[in-house]
């Protein structure tokens, strides 16, 4: 690895820690890596609570600061639920996790952590992974009454409802979103490099000749297409 | 829920059940947002329900539409009463994750604020902590000081709470040497006379001391397995501070204490507040002692904006500005959990990188959610009052918890 050069907080070295820990949980192990300086363990989902055990009890990681879900909506097992452990007493932190997706139950810890409680009902709200041994797994944070799971990255930014106070009906209603303009998103990236967009009428170019020369011809042209795709969003 | 319903002899035989009230969501003394439901026997406290999220605002959804950068002013919204603590994390962690070395002017300068905020933030709690309790002049007396707090906030950055200062690979501009130099005199001349006279009032006050001595006593193996940090952990007796065992900054030339509580009650809580606003203010006397000169901000120009002179000289600088403000700056692929001392405690950042110009995915680790969630454990047996004086030695702010 290249040299340290940030002054992001400095813990004890990870020299020989995943050896250690990979050896100890190799049953359920899928994948270690050790990248950015994070020791990031992958491990199998209904041995999960297993090895969070063995990590506390044997290897001294005492806190479970954290839990987080995240989505990768393209995989078979779209969301990811990330512990991050911190050991007090070696002045340490891991992640450990483990993926699942809308059906599967992760085990909860719980019974490890008390404090998992309240992260596990966040993961279940924002994702709806479900936890299974997790007796108290109401929403925590959207509204009461809400319904999906707003992280996942299928879920318009802007929602599905909205509310206001009605002065007719004296009381607060929910009502349909409904946006004058359509949510824009740039992502300003640049056509040349890095996206993959379609733009309009280059699916026409590929279509009847092949033909790399006359293609890297018609290639040019993007340029003014990128304009025409700004301004058709601005003037929406 | 259970009613639990009992016999008593005193009431020659009439049924007494247990009751149910709502505490908050607008309670002064709720810190904001939140809203327990109580089951209370009498006047003790059996059961509590926080229920939270009631300002949330779906921060880490924004954050994915936003590039790096644009994301940044978020943090101050979470925990406002500690803006630039959180910042702290999220520029650290992007900066983890690009491996770019900060100057060390932008470095001491990023400690001096996070230093001045963490007094910034203690003053508000210690403030309503004590009026939670049924002071009133001390708070009044530490307002004062956080309005300087703050108009020395809004003299470097403009602001005065949210200041939106910190900027991956360094800060975003530097600031007037006359500065440095009133936050010197005004810790020399000011700060300490002010809020000695006000402590004066409370720490030794019999009233004060009778609601918060053996309230919320919470275990050392109890501190951890809840996931405590900060302040609260340390008044339990553990001295666990990220600026100690995971330096960042120039946090590792500082020299300070650590202040550990002894019973872990809610009084330990508050002095170890107190004694924390001493070493703050130690910290920021050696940042402004030992500070030197030089940029404030990384040199490398994907990452942070060229000077204005230069965009009027250098196509280069032109380029990069305009890439930076429009594009962003890429960060590389790769997941990091990066978490520094907030005022509260850890403050973490999750940040997953897929390679383009916007954060995949930005969890944050508020530091209420672990404190709070114990607010059943720690106020079981206690009276209604008590839940005060928990809460506000909690330090709890919903933008942070509720995100």
């Amino acid at each position: 690895m290249s040299a340290v050069l940030h002054s992001a907080p400095k813990y004890a070295s990870n020299e020989g820690v995943m050896d250690a820990l990979c050896e100890a949980i190799s049953v359920w192990l899928d994948h270690a890596e050790d990248a950015h300086g994070e020791i990031i363990l992958t491990v199998k989902r209904d041995a999960i609570a297993d090895v969070l055990q063995i990590l506390r009890d044997e290897h001294s990681y005492q806190q479970m600061m954290e839990i987080a879900g995240a989505d990768y909506p393209e995989r078979a097992e779209r969301f990811e639920v990330v512990y991050m452990l911190l050991s007090l007493t070696k002045n340490h932190r891991i992640m450990v996790k483990c993926s699942t997706d809308e059906a599967t139950p992760v085990p909860s810890i719980t019974g490890l952590w008390p404090n998992a409680g309240w992260l596990e009902r966040e993961v279940f709200d924002m994702y709806g992974v479900v936890f299974s041994g997790n007796s108290d797994l109401r929403r925590i944070l959207t509204d009461y009454g809400f319904e999906g799971h707003p992280f996942r990255k299928d879920f318009p930014m802007t929602g599905y409802t909205e509310l206001r106070y009605s002065e007719e009906e004296k009381r607060v209603v929910y009502e349909p979103v409904e946006l004058p303009q359509d949510m824009r998103t740039f992502d300003f990236l640049s056509p040349w490099e890095g996206s993959d967009y379609v733009l309009p009428g280059d699916e026409k170019a590929g279509e009847p000749e092949p033909e790399p020369e006359a293609e890297e011809v018609e290639e040019k042209p993007p340029v003014d297409g990128v304009e025409f795709d700004i301004e058709e969003g601005d003037d929406t | 829920m259970s009613v639990q319903i009992e016999e008593s002899p005193t009431t020659d035989g009439d049924v007494i059940t247990n009751y149910t009230i709502n505490f908050g969501p607008q309670h002064p003394a709720a810190h904001g947002v939140l809203r327990m439901i109580m089951e209370l026997d009498g006047e003790v406290i059996e059961r509590v329900d926080p229920h939270v999220g009631l300002l949330h605002r779906g921060t880490e959804k924004l954050i994915e539409q936003k590039t790096y950068l644009q994301a940044l002013p978020y943090f101050d919204r979470l925990d406002y009463c500690s803006p630039l603590c959180q910042e702290h994390s999220y520029v650290l962690a992007i900066e983890k994750l690009l491996n770019i070395e900060v100057p060390e002017r932008a470095q001491y300068l990023r400690v001096l604020f996070a230093e001045l905020t963490r007094i910034c933030n203690h003053m508000l709690n210690i403030g309503a902590h004590v009026m939670d309790v049924g002071a009133m002049t001390p708070n009044l007396w530490v307002f004062e000081l956080r309005e300087d707090c703050l108009n020395f906030f809004e003299r470097a950055s403009g602001a005065r709470m949210h200041s939106a200062w910190f900027r991956p690979g360094g800060v975003h501009q530097d600031v007037p040497e006359k500065l440095l130099v009133d936050i010197g005199d005004w810790l020399d001349n000011r700060f300490f006379q002010l809020f000695d006279d006000a402590m004066s009032l409370v720490v030794d006050n019999r009233i004060f001391k009778q609601r918060n001595v053996d309230i919320a006593v919470v275990g050392r193996d109890d501190a951890i397995a809840w996931g405590f940090s900060g302040p609260m952990i340390r008044a339990a007796g553990i001295p666990w501070d990220l600026r100690k065992s995971q330096p960042y900054d120039v946090y590792d030339r500082m020299e300070f204490d650590i202040p550990v509580g002894t019973n872990s009650d809610c009084y330990d809580r508050f002095m170890v507040r107190l004694a924390e606003v001493r070493e703050s203010a130690k910290i920021i006397k050696q940042c402004i002692r030992d500070m030197p000169q030089g940029p404030i901000a990384s040199t490398d120009g994907k990452v942070s904006p060229p000077k204005r002179g230069e965009m009027k000289q250098s196509m280069e600088s032109l380029i990069h500005h305009f890439k930076l403000y429009t594009e962003g700056f890429h960060v590389p692929e790769g997941e990091v959990y990066v978490a520094t001392e907030s005022p509260k405690g850890e403050f973490g950042v999750y940040l997953v990188s897929d390679g383009s110009n916007k954060p995949y995915r930005c969890k944050i680790r508020p530091t209420a959610f672990s404190h709070l969630q114990a607010m059943d454990m720690m106020s079981k047996g206690h009276m209604l009052p008590d839940a005060t004086a928990i809460l506000g030695a909690i330090d709890v702010v919903f933008g942070e918890c509720d995100r």
